[in-house]
């Protein structure tokens, strides 16, 4: 690529949670590029998950300060169907079931809505048929998870795949991946992990949000940035996940932020 | 837009088919006296046994007190000031066919997604169109008829099987049954009439629609349907009704009898007006159904899609007093706004090894209340009887209400009864899960309540589906952000 697209560019993002006013987000500065995978650590209740959900318009959170710029345009404006639309893709740390709802009928209904969106036709009956067979095969789903309810009796493991099979169906810009190597056994993370690589590609950029560095043994990023207190308070490269995986996040939080948000 | 803000949006949705048809129509004056049902019983020329009947109704009705154990609260009717017969004037004369029917009825029809003539040629149903009191169109008769089957309106199969009518009508729910029942059993309008002889399989769905049309009229339909032995039918109701400032009462009585081996299906989709976004208006629904499995190895199936109404009253049941007959009862309830809804069914197992199926699905929105009242009675004589009932209640919002009286008699050991009942609401992940996929709020609503009841709505007849799906969402628009 020659010329360097910025998908997800944030600026002093501060969010509080609505109901009590605490405030978890404060101050985070981050620039994603089309192509590059980041991955944001940091020890729990550092605001991993609240960047996801306040990303992806989740209800509950007020943003108070900052911007975020998706592809040029105000996302914080846009309701969470519309950045959808858009192409910002949340894989859910806890996948919701839907009783009575057929995986491929509720994939189908939501890649419709997307077309929709981008001025396309429904998708023929047997295109979304082929569509759904070629990325199945990417996060190995069987066959009798795509016509089961959605995320109804799925385990763990299965949920997570399920995520990432509808991530790949829908093509998105910008994917978060919400604490995806979570309650996965070691099979189920290789097989996630290789679904999530081979959706890598020059003009999409991808958000890994993780506790533990094991995701990126499988998953390579280019950048890691880790979150503590609601800040990035360090920036680096692959490196940096070792150095957290021997040392932990205590001796982070001594220290002043180095390079904060600086991603490339 | 909170999902508060879009829950009472949905929630206050307008009702779609609220519109008013001038069709001309021949009134009596309001009030109920031994009069008045004589002069129904004249006006439709009915023999005077009927006659009788109706007047052995009338006056066991008088000694008799609406019924009050219900979950509805609605002010008192005034039975004094109802109107208890209108006609559309075209009806006098007859249609013969569709050209002879009123025009300005098949534009309602049209209005309300019926396109008559294209549903009877292209999909082969016959339409029985019940508009206002009297039927204007019966479709199909003449094919149904070189099978032997009788689809007609009631009035008419008093005139020409008099016998037939005789033999069933009260059989099922006699005149002294309940307080509605023994009020339509003296005053009804018309209705369809069904028998299917011996070892017929009905070769097409058959198919009623209903529609109240005038003002403060009363509409008491009555139903009769009768398969002989080995026969089989399915029967699909649909009501839809224009919008009404005052209460409409509605008082139905369907009668179904099955003898050996049949099968008879009864599928209802039940729209009428529920009464504006502040509970005013709506239609007063209090229907008796019940089906007689009277013969060995026969089966009765309702299915019921209520999503209209301010008020429900209604408890289509089976009595299973053939050996090994079966009967089910699937529902979908929705109430909406300020709508009460107090449904479900009773299953009397009489026979030996009889077997029944209950499965609920109640779905509240608003200020909306949803009661299920199912009764399982299996007598003594019930060796081996199997019952399995699941009742589930959906809250959307947390305004509403939902309630489940489930009633257990059983007198053999021998039975095998399993209950399950479950209550969930519509989650914030729910929705949020469905909008960061792309879908709006509505839609992630309609997926999601159209999930919830389709172990239901499967059991409905394919192009009865389609409403219903597209019902549902339409009846829950604005209820959720």
């Amino acid at each position: 690529m020659n010329v360097t697209t910025t998908i997800l560019e944030i600026r002093g993002l501060k969010a509080r949670i609505a109901e009590d006013g605490t405030e978890i987000l404060k101050g985070v500065d981050l620039t994603v590029n089309a192509g590059e995978v980041h991955a944001i650590m940091g020890p729990n209740g550092s605001g991993k998950s609240t960047l996801a959900h306040v990303l992806s318009g989740r209800e509950g959170y007020e943003v108070t300060d900052g911007t975020v710029l998706y592809k040029g345009k105000d996302l914080l404006s846009m309701p969470p169907e519309e950045r959808a639309r858009e192409g910002v893709f949340l894989s859910f740390q806890y996948p919701v079931e839907i009783p009575g709802v057929a995986n491929t009928y509720f994939l189908r209904m939501a890649l419709n809505a997307v077309r929709k969106h981008r001025g396309l036709p429904e998708v023929d009956a047997m295109d979304f048929l082929a569509l759904v067979e070629e990325k199945a095969a990417l996060v190995e789903m069987e066959d009798a998870l795509l016509s089961r309810n959605v995320n109804e009796g799925f385990s763990g493991g299965e949920k997570k795949r399920n995520e990432i099979f509808q991530m790949a169906v829908l093509d998105p810009t910008l994917a978060i991946l919400d604490e995806t190597d979570s309650g996965l056994d070691i099979d189920a993370l290789r097989v996630v992990a290789s679904g999530v690589n081979s959706l890598r590609s020059a003009d999409r950029a991808m958000l890994l949000i993780t506790h533990y560095q094991r995701l990126l043994n499988y998953i390579t990023p280019d950048v890691i940035h880790v979150l503590s207190d609601g800040r990035i308070v360090r920036t680096g490269d692959k490196s940096l996940a070792l150095l957290l995986e021997e040392k932990g996040y205590g001796w982070l939080e001594a220290e002043a932020p180095v390079g904060a948000g600086k991603a490339s | 837009m909170s999902s508060n803000e879009v829950l009472s949006e949905l929630t206050s949705q307008e009702y779609r088919h609220g519109f008013v048809t001038d069709v001309e129509s021949e009134v009596f004056r309001p009030g109920l006296d031994e009069e008045i049902v004589a002069a129904i019983s004249a006006k439709k020329k009915e023999p005077q046994w009927l006659l009788d009947w109706r007047l052995k109704a009338y006056r066991h009705w008088l000694k008799m007190t609406e019924p009050k154990w219900a979950k509805v609260s609605y002010p008192p009717i005034d039975y004094q000031a109802i109107r208890y017969y209108a006609a559309p004037k075209s009806a006098k004369d007859g249609p013969q066919s569709l050209a002879d029917v009123d025009p300005e009825l098949l534009r309602t029809y049209e209005k309300l997604g019926v396109p008559l003539e294209e549903r009877a040629i292209l999909a082969g149903v016959a339409v029985d169109a019940v508009f206002d009191s009297v039927s204007v169109a019966t479709t199909f008769r003449e094919s149904l008829a070189k099978v032997g089957v009788i689809f007609c309106s009631f009035s008419e199969a008093v005139h020409q099987h008099p016998d037939l009518v005789k033999k069933y009508l009260g059989s099922v729910v006699p005149y002294t049954d309940n307080f509605f029942a023994t009020l339509n059993s003296a005053v009804f309008s018309d209705g369809s009439f069904c028998f299917v002889p011996k070892g017929v399989r009905c070769p097409m769905e058959l198919s009623t629609y209903f529609r109240i049309n005038q003002a403060d009229t009363g509409q008491f339909e009555r139903t009769l349907i009768v398969a002989e032995e080995g026969a089989s039918v399915s029967y699909l109701e649909g009501c839809t009704a224009p919008k009404r400032d005052t209460n409409q009462l509605h008082a139905a009585v369907v009668e179904l009898v099955a003898l050996d081996d049949a099968k008879i299906k009864y599928s209802t989709v039940q729209n009428w007006y529920p009464g504006d976004k502040d509970g005013k208006g709506g239609i007063y629904n209090f229907v008796t159904k019940r089906g007689k499995c009277a013969g060995k190895r026969s089966k009765i199936s309702w299915t019921q899609v209520e999503t209209g109404s301010s008020i429900t009253w209604k408890y289509p049941s089976c009595i299973l007093l053939g050996d090994d007959s079966v009967g089910e009862f699937y529902s979908v309830a929705l109430a909406n706004n300020y709508q009460q809804a107090d449904t479900g069914t009773k299953m009397i197992h009489i026979g030996k090894n009889t077997r029944s199926t209950i499965v609920s699905k109640g779905i509240s929105a608003g200020h909306g209340q949803n009661t299920y009242r199912g009764g399982v009675s299996i007598a003594k004589s019930a060796i081996g009887a199997r019952n399995y009932s699941q009742c589930d209640s959906l809250l959307i919002g947390d305004q509403c209400g939902a309630h489940t009286f489930p009633y257990l008699d059983v007198k053999t050991s021998t039975a095998q009864i399993e209950h399950e009942a479950s209550t969930s609401k519509i989650g914030e992940d729910q929705l949020f899960y469905c909008r960061q996929r792309g879908l709006t709020n509505e839609d992630a609503v309609s997926l999601i309540v159209n999930g919830f009841a389709r172990r239901v709505i499967r059991e409905l007849p394919m192009e009865f589906a389609v409403e219903a799906t597209k019902l549902l969402g339409v009846s829950l628009e604005g209820s959720v952000g």
